[in-house]
């Protein structure tokens, strides 16, 4: 039973590494070897397109576009969600069921529906083209998100740590700070995973809502595949570099990675 | 639970929450409303239309071969991903050292890019130049999936579930560690076997957070845009577009303001409706 456990987790986690083993592959190999045939390994390792990626402005200015916005959104959306989720998990209010789901209605609005709009607001406001628009704009799904995971997480808490820093004299602000964010440390990284996650990985409003100064690298790979040829290898470099981040940042949740993916509601 | 207070001064705890989703989700819900009873022709001159673009949506055959493709589409990787990610979870190992490498392994696709997951599975499924498409290939298949519309919704099919199964992986993965060890004592002491212990022990405990895996797989794939964009582009011919890439098509390609204003409105409704059958479920069981 257990050999079949194992070699079953074997065969589905090479499942998921064979396609990135190809993309990583192919972004050593030179042009004429991708395009001279078949190979199953670069034969001759070559760094060059990843040294263009390294020097072209046009190319790593675009990771920094996107770690901007994707920090930004995820620091504001943790930020408005932790005291709406305490709101929410601690007390009843006109309304609080229908304001929740309303909050759920928009991480089920399909980002194809509010490019558009989404766009004209972000123009007319003057932010369009710069990191604060994407940022703001993936809040969207992103502060549903966090409300729901962060509120799991604090229903978890017992109400008897309130009642009794109130009964020692703290005043909301400051028990909030100081006692009850330490408390929920934990859910507050996985919600704050999630809303990097969710951020980094979205395409279609980051690229509608920015045209050359926030440009994401993901819409500058779509930019260069279509217009300078279908240069493979360079497409493979880049892919490989933005999976990156996101390995850094399960690096740092991995033990979080189990517990936290039940919203905390296990 | 502890029981909740009544207090509606926690409305003053909501208000940022209210300030930026009013910016983001209710401006822009109202502007799509209002273009989908409106006509224009440029120079924000604005006529109104009545019922018509819906009228001219719900009868129209791009839409409705749109929408069953999507419904084909959501069903097979639902139908594909929700087992699968049970199985794996349940054979993932549950102590011991390699428990950390393998959830980061299983979690990575989650945080690619989609459009890099596009351009990888593009590569990766390439004819000729592909380890995928090589491989069907050499096994004597004929596989192009930029011209055959089978072979296309088998990338795309595929690819999602490449992409999406370690979310539910992950899930239930959660949810079984949940389990005291206790419980599967006391089922090997009563002789219990596997799929006894499966369908009374693992399956109840999994319940909520499987629920939740099959609302956020329902929401996500019920939105898919850029993945079979990157892939496939909607083609070959229309065989792969789906809602999402239609309706860009209409708002961001053609400028179709009205028709397009409308049928986000019949899609956005759609997906509420079913969310909202799993939220009243989901609701109902935590009330208990």
């Amino acid at each position: 039973m257990n050999k079949i456990k194992a070699s079953a987790t074997t065969i589905y986690i090479l499942f998921l590494m064979l396609p990135i083993y190809w993309l990583v592959s192919m972004s050593f190999k030179d042009t004429s070897e991708i395009l001279g045939g078949f190979t199953l390994w670069p034969q001759k390792v070559t760094f060059q397109h990843y040294i263009t990626i390294f020097t072209d402005p046009t190319w790593y200015v675009g990771y920094i576009n996107s770690i901007t916005y994707v920090g930004l959104n995820t620091l504001i959306s943790v930020t408005v969600a932790l005291p709406a989720a305490y709101a929410f998990s601690r007390y009843r209010f006109l309304g609080d069921k229908q304001m929740f789901f309303w909050l759920l209605t928009n991480r089920m609005a399909p980002a194809a529906v509010f490019a558009l709009p989404s766009f004209q607001l972000y123009s007319a406001l003057g932010l369009f083209d710069t990191h604060w628009a994407v940022a703001l704009a993936h809040c969207l799904f992103n502060i549903p998100l966090a409300v729901w995971i962060l509120e799991g997480f604090m229903s978890g808490v017992p109400k008897e740590l309130d009642e009794t820093a109130f009964l020692d004299g703290y005043s909301f602000p400051r028990f909030f700070i100081k006692i009850f964010i330490p408390t929920v440390a934990a859910g507050i990284g996985v919600a704050a995973f999630f809303c990097f996650m969710y951020s980094w990985v979205e395409l279609l409003l980051a690229k509608t809502l920015t045209s050359v100064n926030a440009k994401p690298i993901a819409a500058i790979m779509t930019r260069t595949s279509s217009s300078a040829g279908f240069d493979l290898g360079l497409l493979a470099a880049a892919g490989s570099l933005t999976i990156i981040p996101g390995a850094i940042v399960i690096y740092f949740v991995r033990n979080y990675i189990a517990k936290g993916f039940a919203l905390g509601r296990v | 639970m502890s029981i909740k207070t009544e207090n509606n001064k926690a409305w003053f705890l909501i208000i940022p929450v209210i300030i930026l989703m009013g910016l983001n989700a209710f401006v822009p819900l109202m502007t799509v409303i209002n273009y989908s009873f409106q006509e224009t022709f440029g120079d924000n001159v604005f006529f109104w239309e009545g019922l018509k673009w819906y009228d001219q949506i719900l009868h129209s055959d791009r839409f409705h071969s749109a929408f069953l493709r999507q419904v084909m589409f959501t069903s097979i990787i639902l139908s594909i991903e929700i087992p699968l990610g049970i199985a794996v979870a349940l054979a993932l190992p549950r102590k011991g050292a390699l428990v950390s490498l393998c959830l980061v392994l299983v979690a990575l696709p989650l945080l690619i890019p989609w459009n890099v997951v596009g351009a990888m599975w593009n590569i990766f499924a390439l004819p000729d130049l592909g380890l995928l498409g090589k491989m069907i290939n050499g096994m004597g298949i004929d596989y192009n999936f930029t011209r055959d519309p089978l072979a296309a919704w088998f990338t795309t099919v595929l690819m999602d579930v490449w992409h999406w199964t370690s979310l539910v992986v992950l899930l239930s993965y959660a949810g079984l560690r949940s389990i005291p060890d206790a419980y599967y004592q006391a089922a090997k002491i009563d002789g219990a076997t596997n799929w006894a212990i499966f369908r009374y022990i693992q399956l109840p405990k999994m319940k909520s957070v499987l629920i939740i895996a099959i609302l956020l797989r329902f929401m996500d794939s019920f939105m898919i845009y850029t993945e079979p964009f990157v892939l496939t582009g909607g083609g070959p011919g229309n065989s792969t577009t789906f809602l999402s890439i239609d309706l860009v098509k209409i708002a961001l390609g053609q400028f179709d303001l009205g028709p397009a204003a409308a049928m986000s409105l019949i899609y956005f409704m759609f997906i509420l409706f079913v969310c909202w059958i799993f939220y009243t479920i989901m609701m109902k069981d935590e009330g208990k």
